[in-house]
């Protein structure tokens, strides 16, 4: 279809200062299931924002949105003021640039050692040097602890430090935002706790806007500006983690948190 | 039993001309079924039925039906079309074709078997889709083709010996013209047969230590 | 197009076609029998059932059918004196080339069982072949079906060699239709579509025979992988 056939899209309207990503009349099925059902929620820039809930309540879905893995049935969703979704493929393309994700499998490329798996991207993407492009890599490596792991292809490293190296190599695109989803659910327990503590420095370090969905409650205690509580497609509660985790308002997120807590 | 060792000492330069052929169009017929089949999962991942259609449908026609009458088909039917070429060339297409069949099968699983999170990391970092195909899909594709491949490059040394019905003078083709001459057929028969079974047997060492480096 | 076949022809088809399905059916009974006598000796305790079993399996799958063709039709009775009726040669060629690749399978399926069933199966003070009649075969049967399927297509296809050897199988009706009438293109493209449509046929009916085997071990059929399509020619290495 030609761009002069097209109804154009209405213009995004302002965000209120500080809001970064904007859902809006969000639905998403699978077949008979709703996992979202007209779901509102904005995000500001910089704020740390996990989502919590009862599993196959739509949170994934969510980040996988945010990242055009999937596709929403219905609504908008905005990001920096500028459309995802619907948009046109190249306007997609650029909104998506600025947001990086962190898998639950890690999703390391298996064929590429670990310093390319974090370039890979900033040279063929961001068309940086491959000189800088791994100036940059060794110093995120450092940070999540894995300087000494350049030279190994992913293979060799244990489930905990694939995934800070996912972690890394996701920073690497400087992202302005980061989607983390689930990810410490396939590690071994005593591997977990490395990964967090990677997190909570970028959190603490950065003014990255993070997005997360996690079983781990303290964690999101730890890091959280805002906890939104998921059920049945919608955003049944949010606030402060203090209040969410203290004094919860629904009976939902109560149940919910005695039965992880 | 009569083992005749001065028919086999005879038979041996015959030999050596058969195993020429064969292995030329093993060689051959391989890189050409390699090529085809890669020409027919490109052109089954096109989007329109229109060309997905007609491709499944011939290569399951080629796939289900013998290797020997594909044979007769091109030696007899291409001339009649006014299409002329060397039994050889002949051969090599009826071989390439028939394996460009399994192949694409091959290619397809290999393609199909890069788990789905690869392309959704690649999406994540925003990887131009031929970039993505290059530096991700492909290379842990070639893994699992590779070995895959060469047991089909077995199978089809196999298979030459039906060349021989279309005039090519391979290695069972010789052993038959020797035996209508020197009427001694047990030993070239035999000793072909354990040539097959030698060179398969190497073939297959050959690939397993190849898989080996490959994983 | 102008058909050149007439009627009598047409029996000569037909009676081309009743030798590859008499020949397809007598060497799928042979090669099944093989395949399970094969690969059940590939798990036995004792090495040498072991080697004699696997020998049969690597020298069968090594070799080319044709070539054992030409061996059982025209060696065997020159050098021990064995003279077979052609039906019965093309049947012990074909059956044992095509029982060693079964082999492989029947030998995959039941190593693919899970470990602690066997376990079970020896804490209940099953008998070895107890426990491969009662336990192993009855999981493993219905993993054999989706290669069975595929190795018996390859076995149709394998049928046509015998018209080498001047057996009046369907290709052999073709060549001789193609010297009656000088013309080629017809007679082949025939050939081939009869062929095609005995290979639907047949994994038409093994399809069928897998739901039933499944429904029987309350398993739900699963929809065929590539893999299982490629793997059953390519198992000569493997």
């Amino acid at each position: 279809m030609s761009d002069t056939l097209r109804t154009p899209e209405p213009a995004a309207p302002a965000p209120p200062p500080g809001e970064l990503i904007r859902f809006d009349g969000v639905s998403k099925r699978f077949g008979e299931n709703t996992v979202l059902d007209r779901l509102d929620f904005s995000v500001e820039a910089g704020k740390h924002v996990t989502l919590i809930g009862p599993s196959g309540s739509g949170k994934t879905t969510i980040l996988r949105m945010l990242m055009t893995l999937t596709r929403p049935d219905e609504g908008t969703i905005t990001v920096d003021g500028r459309r995802l979704y619907p948009a046109g493929r190249r306007e997609v393309a650029e909104v998506r640039r600025n947001i990086g994700m962190v898998f639950q499998q890690f999703n390391l490329f298996p064929n590429m050692k670990v310093l390319r798996n974090v370039t890979e991207a900033p040279v063929t993407v961001l068309g940086l040097s491959k000189d800088e492009a791994e100036a940059r890599a060794r110093e995120l490596l450092e940070l999540v602890g894995l300087a000494d792991k350049c030279d190994v292809y992913p293979s060799q490293l244990s489930g905990g430090q694939q995934q800070r190296v996912a972690i890394a190599r996701a920073l690497a695109m400087r992202p302005q935002v980061l989607l983390l989803d689930e990810v410490t659910s396939a590690l071994d327990p005593e591997l977990v706790a490395g990964v967090l503590d990677v997190l909570r420095d970028i959190a603490r370090s950065t003014d990255i806007t993070m997005l997360c969905v996690t079983h781990e409650m303290n964690f999101a205690r730890d890091i959280s500006d805002d906890v939104l509580m998921f059920d049945g497609g919608k955003v049944i509660e949010s606030g402060p983690p203090e209040r969410i985790f203290e004094a919860p308002a629904h009976e939902r997120t109560r149940e919910f948190l005695g039965a992880v807590l | 039993m009569n083992w005749d060792w001065n028919a086999v000492a005879e038979f041996m330069p015959h030999f050596r001309d058969g195993l020429v052929v064969t292995l030329q169009a093993l060689v051959l017929g391989s890189l050409l079924s390699f090529t085809l089949g890669l020409v027919w999962t490109l052109l089954m991942r096109t989007p329109t039925r229109w060309v997905r259609w007609p491709v499944g449908v011939f290569t399951e026609f080629v796939r289900n039906t013998p290797l020997l009458v594909q044979l007769f088909f091109l030696f007899y039917v291409l001339p009649e079309w006014g299409l002329t070429f060397s039994a050889l060339t002949m051969g090599v297409i009826g071989l390439g074709l028939h394996y460009s069949t399994y192949t694409m099968q091959v290619y397809r699983a290999g393609i199909e078997g890069v788990p789905a999170g690869q392309w959704e990391a690649a999406k994540a970092l925003n990887l131009p889709l031929r970039r993505t195909w290059t530096a991700v899909i492909l290379p842990q594709a070639v893994r699992r083709v590779v070995p895959a491949l060469g047991n089909y490059v077995i199978s089809m040394l196999k298979d030459t010996p039906l060349l021989m019905t279309v005039t090519v003078l391979e290695m069972l083709g010789e052993a038959r013209l020797f035996s209508q001459r020197a009427f001694e057929f047990t030993e070239p028969v035999t000793v072909i047969g354990l040539a097959f079974i030698v060179i398969s047997y190497l073939a297959s060492l050959l690939l397993r230590s190849l898989e080996r480096r490959l994983v | 197009m102008n058909s050149s076949m007439t009627p009598g022809l047409w029996e000569l088809v037909l009676d081309g076609v009743w030798v590859t399905v008499q020949l397809l059916v007598l060497s799928a009974v042979l090669a099944t029998a093989v395949a399970f006598a094969a690969g059940i000796a590939r798990t036995h305790r004792l090495w040498i059932v072991r080697f004699l079993a696997g020998l049969y399996t690597e020298v069968f799958r090594g070799t080319s059918a044709l070539i054992m063709m030409f061996w059982v039709f025209f060696v065997m009775p020159t050098a021990f004196g064995w003279q077979l009726v052609p039906l019965w040669a093309g049947t012990l060629a074909l059956g044992l080339t095509y029982g060693a690749y079964g082999a492989e399978v029947v030998r995959g399926a039941i190593a693919a069982v899970p470990q602690a069933q066997r376990d079970a199966g020896i804490a209940l003070s099953l008998t070895p072949w107890q426990r491969m009649r009662l336990v192993l075969l009855p999981q493993a049967v219905p993993e054999m079906i989706p290669p069975f399927s595929n190795l018996l297509v390859e076995l149709l296809k394998g049928t046509a060699l015998v018209s080498i050897m001047g057996m009046g199988d369907l290709a052999f009706s073709g060549n001789l239709i193609r010297l009656a009438l000088q013309e080629s293109t017809e007679i082949y493209t025939y050939v081939l579509v009869i062929y095609f449509v005995l290979a639907f046929l047949l994994t038409r009916v093994m399809r069928g025979l897998e739901k039933n085997l499944k429904v029987r071990t309350g398993r739900t059929v699963r929809t065929g992988s590539p893999e299982t399509t490629a793997d059953v020619k390519a198992g000569a290495a493997a």
